[in-house]
């Protein structure tokens, strides 16, 4: 049964590998005509082909018929899809997702919002940053059910069209960043920093700022870019 | 992640009757379950989210303060009662983790949380406490963040929260629900030592939930300190921490509460040490003599012995702050 499982998983990677769009959001770029039939095919449907998928399994090139027949996705019904509506950045989507899916990879692989990075993906290092309800949480340990409901925002949600929000202008003049790989984090993380009212010194800052690791070590910039913005007293 | 089945009751009822079933567990912050399960160091066949029961609140109670186990950690930090009421325990949840985290972490969650032992989370190692009977890689291996107090020849982990240790340094209480109805849990009977189960990390039963935890008024507000010690200034594990409370008239110490994380399988209370600053004098040469005394019985395992040097030396500076010699 282990390799039964085994081909199980694999086929959801699979899934989630090449389903990256949108599903059943209201305004989906682009859906692809067979993703509703996956959606409303049955758990029964599932057994019914599971019983040959079993006697198939340890056979490769079965295997990979099966898949490309698209029995992997029916596969994936076995686990229950739960219903979740999420509002980010202003636009609201309603999807059905594995509990299993966090919401940093409900973000990056379903919504096509890239801009929120997997870093250690273990909420170590903060490149993950996203704020919730306005309050700035690791999207990589946060599941996306458990957010049902609530607003979240992420870098793509901070400027006003073309005008960049003053905390992502600040970062450009005080080069808070070389690789760049953090910022999308660090500057969700120093929005909130500031609205929560820990930007009232450098030690304070760098106390708040302390879940986002820099590895190219712009943190002097990222400090000066955060007291900019605090002491030009604009909204964040 | 393996998959999992997920549901979120509304009631603390409905919760305690989910989670009898094995193979079940709670989530409420997810800040340390979700990273165990993304390491498949555990893997609930069902999840049950408490977190529409209504246990947020924090309020005064009669001779103490509630707080309730699905406050975050945030929240508590920088709640105006707990400010001023209980700064140690404030001082200690901004010692903890980063503001991301604490943002997600719950009160309950956090009492609840397992070690950060290497050997715990890395699958491919010995643990005892993640697999009973498999050996303890720590003991011989490298164990710089490991206990100098109370640990067995199973299991040398320690218990990684901060918040603990202030919260058994204020003699709180945990309010735990189960199927026999309520329970109060003394904070110092709630966290167990290794012994031959190191997989237990606590006395609380299969199918109880926490559902808060009171603070006993007290008269330390003013002498508060908590002190932690780690590799890097923030956003770090304490190698040693101390919960210093110290109620004073004038130059003496009327009344002593302390506490040491990141050196035990518990958070570690210094009953022998506090006593012995009773109806002293504030004074370097007391402090040093109290923290020779909360020595006694420790033992170091090769990586962590510089822990003997610096658990004494915390305890000392802990306690300078905490009475105002520095």
């Amino acid at each position: 049964m282990d390799r039964v499982a085994c081909f199980f998983r694999c086929g959801l990677i699979k899934f989630t590998q090449i389903k990256s769009g949108p599903m059943k959001s209201k305004n989906p770029p682009e859906e692809p005509a067979h993703e509703d039939n996956f959606l409303e095919s049955s758990r029964r449907d599932f057994l019914k082909h599971s019983g040959l998928l079993t006697a198939i399994v340890f056979t490769p090139s079965p295997i990979v018929k099966a898949a490309q027949s698209g029995l992997d996705e029916k596969i994936a019904d076995l686990y229950e899809k739960v219903p979740v509506s999420l509002e980010v950045n202003g636009v609201k989507h309603q999807l059905s997702i594995e509990p299993r899916v966090t919401l940093l990879d409900l973000l990056r692989e379903q919504l096509e919002l890239t801009g929120t990075k997997k870093g250690c993906d273990h909420g170590q290092c903060g490149a993950c940053t996203v704020h919730v309800e306005g309050h700035r949480v690791n999207s990589c340990l946060t599941l996306g059910v458990m957010v049902s409901g609530k607003k979240i925002t992420t870098i793509e949600g901070l400027a006003k069209g073309d005008q960049l929000h003053p905390m992502q202008e600040a970062f450009i003049k005080h080069d808070g960043f070389q690789c760049g790989y953090c910022t999308p984090g660090q500057i969700m993380s120093a929005v909130a920093c500031i609205r929560e009212g820990h930007a009232n010194s450098e030690q304070e800052i760098r106390e708040y700022m302390s879940g986002n690791i820099c590895r190219c070590g712009a943190y002097p910039n990222i400090v000066n870019a955060i007291q900019e913005v605090k002491e030009g007293g604009q909204p964040v | 992640m393996r998959q999992f089945q997920y549901s979120r009751p509304a009631t603390p009822q409905a919760v305690i009757d989910a989670i009898n079933k094995p193979g079940t567990k709670i989530i409420a912050g997810g800040t340390n379950l979700v990273d165990l399960m993304k390491r498949g160091v555990t893997a609930p066949g069902k999840l049950i989210d408490i977190n529409q029961l209504p246990l947020k609140n924090i309020a005064p109670v009669k001779g103490g303060l509630h707080i309730g186990a699905l406050a975050l950690n945030s929240v508590v930090s920088e709640n105006k009662l707990v400010v001023e009421q209980q700064p140690l325990l404030s001082m200690a949840l901004k010692a903890g983790a980063s503001p991301q985290l604490r943002n997600m972490a719950t009160v309950g969650g956090n009492i609840l949380q397992r070690t950060r032992c290497a050997y715990f989370y890395d699958t491919t190692m010995p643990c005892n406490k993640r697999e009973p009977g498999s050996g303890c890689g720590a003991i011989g291996g490298y164990n710089r963040m490991h206990a100098i107090f109370g640990a067995s020849d199973k299991c040398i982990a320690v218990h990684p929260s901060d918040m603990c240790v202030a919260l058994a340094a204020l003699d709180a209480t945990v309010i735990v629900q189960g199927k026999k109805g309520t329970r109060r849990i003394p904070f110092a009977d709630f966290h167990r030592l290794p012994g031959d189960q190191p997989e237990l990390d606590n006395n609380l039963a299969a199918g109880e939930l926490i559902l808060g935890v009171d603070i006993p008024d007290n008269n330390f507000a003013k002498n508060s300190y908590y002190l932690k010690i780690r590799d890097r200034q923030s956003y770090a594990f304490a190698l040693v921490s101390v919960a210093a409370a110290l109620e004073l008239d004038g130059n003496i110490i009327k009344n002593a509460r302390l506490a040491m994380g990141g050196v035990a399988h518990k958070p570690w209370r210094l009953t022998d040490a506090e006593k012995s600053l009773i109806g002293k004098t504030i004074s370097i040469e007391n402090f040093q003599n109290a923290a020779q005394i909360a020595m006694q019985g420790a033992k170091a395992y090769g990586s962590n012995d510089f822990k003997l040097k610096l658990a004494p030396a915390t305890i000392t500076e802990a306690l300078k702050h905490a009475s105002g010699l520095v």
